[in-house]
């Protein structure tokens, strides 16, 4: 047990003394997690959005596609990019592997599925005549659009918090897809596998919080916004 | 969301992505500057010894390392499919066969260290102070608890040899793979009371965490040898062979193996590792 309150005295330290190493590998975490889920986010919402509102061939199936994805294990995706992004694999020339591009891509990849199944969702539990009746009362198509978004924007950031969440607690695509280069590409979940296998528990218990505290900072500074504007409302 | 927090939520997203943020420039550069892939074991990492050698090494010839720290069978396997340049690896006869092959370049002696079987004190097999293989067969014959790495590493490679050697095919309840790394394996072990073979530089680093001491220690059939393979244009068109030579080169040279011969001593009180580079291997260990 005394490993966790080292820990937890560990993390204190490195927080406060402004430890370089931790702040960098703080800030490539967040960096790496928020880049992916913008592109997750860039992807998934017109395609979810898609699924939610129109009706077409290949619906349920892209749905059930995307509802498959969300559990798509971490590791695998970062199998898949590896190889892809090889020196001897097809996106090899571009020099990819081992840099934190290529774990925003791999995170991405996770975190797509993840959007376009929860805006599908979202979308799809608003009133099917909400739209009708935007329309109805002389809103544009656009203005009807957005006042659909603005209905659901609560399960909506719900999307993007999740996608953030699955992301910056993800450790195998990151290992696998960065490599856990000190100063390139070594994020909290990768630093903390590190110590551990180094036997240095209590600083893999500090990484575990630092990275706890900065996802819970995120999420903070979304639920206030949500609150924020509903009371604006 | 209302115009003006879609104009500050765009202003964060283009702090955040701005080049000068994003601090992976550099890093995603292609293959036009100095680096070089190393493929090694996680031994050289756990142990710390490379975040010593490979800043001097930068610092000394201006080539930029990124190392992968994978198992002896892996590094072996990213070498052959030219996705490393360089290799650092403790797997004699798999080197050997990978050699053969023909796509690797000079494979040179850099250092060893030894490996050691650990177990519980009360040591329920009497495995203390036997020769390696003779204890191997006690724990067998006890069926007592006895933790693989069973990841193809090196460690795993003379953990098998060890096995076939005493002509036992380990199976059954008694004997559990973990398929990690040495520092998980030795926790496995140690949570469970069982016997483990551990190179000797990850045992001393995680020691303090450990309920294991070293039960058999010393004899040749533990000695953990570490080549320094270069890869060659057979392997990949992208490798860089002058990369792995300044590597090989710098590592058997002298600065690196002073380093080497000195890493540890500090922390543990003893060397972790024993500079070799131009010896005959088959002198070690005598």
């Amino acid at each position: 047990m005394d490993v966790l309150g080292e820990g937890l005295l560990e993390a204190l330290r490195l927080l406060l003394t402004g430890d370089e190493d931790t702040w960098a590998i703080t800030a490539l975490t967040l960096r790496v997690s928020l880049g992916a889920v913008l592109i997750a986010v860039l992807l998934g919402v017109p395609v979810g959005s898609l699924i939610g509102l129109r009706r077409f061939r290949g619906r349920r199936m892209l749905h059930a596609v995307a509802n498959t994805g969300m559990g798509m294990p971490p590791v695998v995706v970062g199998l898949f990019v590896t190889v892809l992004l090889w020196r001897s694999g097809p996106l090899g020339s571009l020099g990819l592997l081992y840099t934190p591009t290529a774990m925003v891509l791999a995170q991405a990849v996770i975190a797509t599925p993840i959007v376009i199944a929860l805006t599908a969702a979202a979308l799809q539990q608003v009133d099917p005549d909400f739209v009708l009746q935007m329309r109805g009362l002389g809103a544009t198509r656009l203005r009807a659009l957005g006042a659909l978004f603005m209905e659901a924007r609560l399960p909506l950031l719900a999307a993007g918090t999740a996608a953030f969440g699955a992301v910056v607690s993800e450790v195998g695509a990151a290992q696998m897809v960065g490599g856990n280069i000190a100063g390139e590409t070594r994020v909290l979940t990768t630093a903390a596998v590190l110590a551990t296998s180094r036997g240095q528990f209590a600083l893999a218990i500090a990484f575990g919080l630092v990275l706890l505290l900065i996802a819970f900072a995120v999420n903070l500074v979304i639920t206030v916004a949500q609150h924020r504007q509903t009371v604006d409302r | 969301m209302r115009p003006h927090a879609v104009a500050r939520v765009l202003a964060l997203l283009t702090v955040l992505f701005s080049p000068a943020a994003c601090g992976s420039d550099h890093a995603a550069a292609p293959s036009g500057e100095r680096s070089l892939i190393l493929a090694t074991t996680t031994s050289t990492q756990d142990s710390g010894l490379l975040d010593v050698l490979l800043p001097a090494f930068t610092k000394d010839t201006g080539w930029k390392v990124t190392p992968l720290a994978v198992g002896s069978g892996q590094a072996i396997e990213l070498g052959r499919r030219g996705e490393a340049d360089v290799l650092l690896v403790h797997s004699p006869a798999a080197e050997d066969t990978f050699v053969a092959e023909g796509t690797a370049g000079p494979r040179r002696l850099v250092m060893h260290n030894d490996f050691v079987l650990a177990g519980p004190a009360d040591d329920p097999a009497g495995a203390r102070g036997l020769p390696a293989a003779q204890a191997m067969r006690k724990i067998a014959a006890a069926q007592a608890g006895f933790v693989s790495r069973g990841d193809d590493s090196g460690t795993h490679a003379r953990e098998k040899q060890l096995w076939e050697e005493n002509k036992i095919v380990p199976a059954g309840a008694w004997y559990r793979s973990t398929g990690q790394g040495m520092g998980a394996t030795l926790r496995v072990a140690s949570e469970t009371s069982a016997y483990t073979l551990s190179d000797r530089a990850t045992y001393l680093a995680q020691k303090a965490n450990l309920a294991l001491e070293v039960l058999s220690e010393g004899d040749k059939g533990l000695l953990n040898i570490y080549h320094v393979i270069e890869l060659t244009k057979r392997a990949g068109d992208r490798v860089r062979p002058e990369a792995a030579k300044a590597f090989a080169d710098w590592m058997t040279g002298e600065r690196a193996q002073e380093m080497i011969g000195d890493f540890g001593t500090e922390r543990f009180g003893q060397p972790l590792f024993v500079p070799d580079a131009g010896k005959d291997e088959k002198t070690l260990g005598n």
